[in-house]
């Protein structure tokens, strides 16, 4: 079969992309419109940041049809973009939102979505690097930001615990031949986390746990979906160790006191087993006499928990 | 026709989409559903949850996987981590055929996570239909492409998205889910006849169908997934099952979604034209069975 082929318009600003690539360059210029933030009203801009014009751009690409500019056709397309990744967002880190409010954290999204655009195929990582991103901009949590950063490394553990592999447990026969020079492995869904304000409380009572946060959809949305989340008082400082797991198939936060967490980090960062009683015993004020039983009672509730793996 | 090798010479009937909603009702009621699409990338996870349901879902039904981010039409070459990922979904499916979009929607290694249109020039086609290879060699299941609802059209375009739908799948050997709303959205959007897009596809490719509802606004269509099948869907998918016969077809519910008895009575409207075509079929078929016997030989030995 053959196809008709048909004149293309002319548009003599198209260029090559590298290796002569048409395609390449009409898609890397599409994606500079397409990503490129809204307006507040959530248009399409007419000019970039950078100085280009979108309404050039557009005419130069998209071809007009007797309802529709070659812009507003080129905004479709910005909108819906702008739609998508605010949806999952917002479902990702509504604990986020509740500390900062709609607006900041509006502020927030669009800054953090336009300096780290998608770099995978599922949503479900859209969030991976917020919480390197907020440590540079700490202007848009401020005044609370030790309270948002806390929050958002809660919510990424989160998502991750969610879904990550469980391994097969030990069995009590492997785990009766541990001795002091093994190393542990743990399973890949468990996060440890060391906290200066206590937001685990806060985000249950706003997280839904549908577990909807990473869904790919392949519809178009007619407006943007707003995901509403109360605003909460600022929470009261108060030092916290958690650790963030799943336990038939529900995520949870697990309370550890200092020297669990210690202990937790210790085997997870690829630390023996008496180093890391070493680490986690360092500075504790268990009485020598009661640290044998500590260490017994803990190791039995995690491997209770399954989280030694094989 | 229906049962063709891009699907996996299936005979699947009425469908629907996997959905969250619907998963306490599908697993504690058990409803009779021929088989169930998934959205591949809502499972290419490493456990948790979203497999856990999978799992009991595929303890009682057919599966089909329907993928929305693998971007054949993207300049860029393929995500191996994806491919990966896939594979391994694959084969805990059982998927009979796997499907994605021609589509663009990724450049550089940063994903829109939207099904952006192709221009339809040659260059285009030779990109997409040999990444289409590349994953199908790599799945080892057949794939098959989707057409998109589309709001936009280049000035480079050097043919009709009927004719590049087709060049792509011939290029690629592979098959077509055709998605007849889709269709009708950008008919309404780009002006064009949508019966002469539908007359022109190769109808031996097609391994599957979509239906779904969409919205409309002052100046264009949007695929929005959100209300019951238009009737003029419906006309299209008339016309679709005259030209490919009973064909493997699925509703597509994404927003809005009701309940999961809502969803699966209109998804069974489809029916009607499916029992139609498989009658229309069976009665053609007779006097050509029987003017195909009467043209063998008599077996030897056969008593008279």
């Amino acid at each position: 079969m053959s196809a008709t082929t048909r004149v293309p318009d002319s548009s003599p600003r198209l260029h090559r992309g590298e290796g002569g690539s048409q395609l390449l360059d009409i898609q890397r210029r599409m994606a500079a419109a397409v990503m490129h933030p809204l307006t507040r009203a959530e248009t399409m801009p007419r000019r970039r940041r950078d100085g280009a014009s979108n309404l050039a751009e557009a005419e130069a690409i998209i071809r007009p049809n007797n309802r529709l500019t070659s812009f507003e056709r080129l905004e479709i397309y910005n909108r819906q973009y702008w739609f998508r990744l605010y949806s999952s967002f917002e479902e990702d880190f509504p604990g986020l939102q509740a500390i900062l409010g709609r607006a900041k954290f509006d502020a927030l999204m669009r800054a953090y979505l336009t300096d780290c655009p998608s770099e995978s195929f599922t949503l479900r990582n859209l969030g991976s690097r917020l919480d390197a991103w907020l440590a540079e901009h700490p202007e848009f949590v401020r005044p609370h930001a030790e309270l948002a950063h806390d929050m958002v490394r809660l919510e990424w553990a989160h998502i991750e615990a969610f879904d990550s592999e469980e391994k097969p447990r030990l069995g009590a026969e492997q785990l009766a031949a541990i001795g002091e020079d093994s190393t542990l492995r743990l399973q890949p869904y468990l996060r440890v986390l060391a906290l200066s304000y206590p937001v685990d409380d806060l985000l249950l009572q706003v997280r839904n746990e549908d577990g909807s946060s990473a869904s790919s959809a392949n519809n178009a949305s007619a407006a943007r979906k707003r995901h509403h989340v109360r605003r909460v008082a600022a929470l009261a400082p108060k030092p916290i160790w958690l650790a963030i797991h799943r336990l038939e198939n529900t995520v949870w936060y697990k309370p550890l006191s200092r020297e669990e967490f210690h202990l937790l980090a210790a085997l997870l960062a690829g630390r023996t087993l008496s180093q890391a009683i070493d680490v986690a015993l360092a500075s504790s004020s268990i009485p020598d006499a009661d640290r044998p039983a500590f260490l017994q009672e803990t190791f039995a509730g995690w491997a209770m928990l399954g989280w030694f793996t094989q | 026709m229906p049962a063709n090798r891009f699907n996996g010479f299936s005979d699947y009937g009425v469908g629907i989409g996997l959905r969250i909603p619907h998963y306490q009702h599908i697993l504690s009621r058990k409803p009779v559903v021929d088989w169930f699409e998934i959205i591949s990338e809502n499972y290419m996870v490493d456990g948790g949850r979203p497999l856990e349901i999978l799992d009991q879902i595929l303890e009682q039904y057919r599966v089909v996987q329907h993928g929305v981010s693998m971007y054949f039409g993207s300049a860029d070459p393929l995500n191996r981590e994806h491919l990966r990922r896939l594979k391994a979904l694959v084969r805990r499916t059982g998927t009979r055929w796997l499907s994605d979009h021609l589509c663009w929607g990724s450049v550089d290694g940063r994903y829109t996570h939207d099904l952006l249109p192709m221009p339809y020039t040659w260059e285009a086609v030779e990109v997409t239909a040999q990444k289409i290879r590349q994953v199908q060699d790599f799945v080892e299941v057949p794939v098959v492409v989707e057409n998109v609802s589309s709001y936009a059209e280049f000035h480079v375009s050097e043919m009709s998205e009927w004719e590049f739908l087709t060049e792509v799948v011939e290029r690629a050997d592979c098959g077509i889910l055709l998605d007849v709303n889709n269709i009708y959205v950008s008919s309404k959007n780009h002006s064009f006849d949508p019966f002469i897009y539908l007359n022109f596809v190769p109808a031996h490719r097609v391994a599957q169908i979509h239906i779904a509802g969409h919205s409309k606004f002052e100046k264009y269509i949007l695929d929005t997934h959100d209300h019951p099948v238009l009737p003029a869907v419906w006309r299209l998918y008339a016309r679709a099952i005259e030209r490919c016969g009973p064909t493997a077809t699925l509703l597509e519910w994404d927003d809005n979604i009701p309940s999961f008895d809502e969803v699966h009575a209109e998804a069974l409207k489809a029916t009607k034209f499916l029992k139609a075509a498989a009658e229309a079929a069976s009665e053609a078929a007779i006097p050509a069975v029987e003017a195909a016997a009467a043209t063998l030989p008599e077996p030897a030995g056969a008593s008279r």
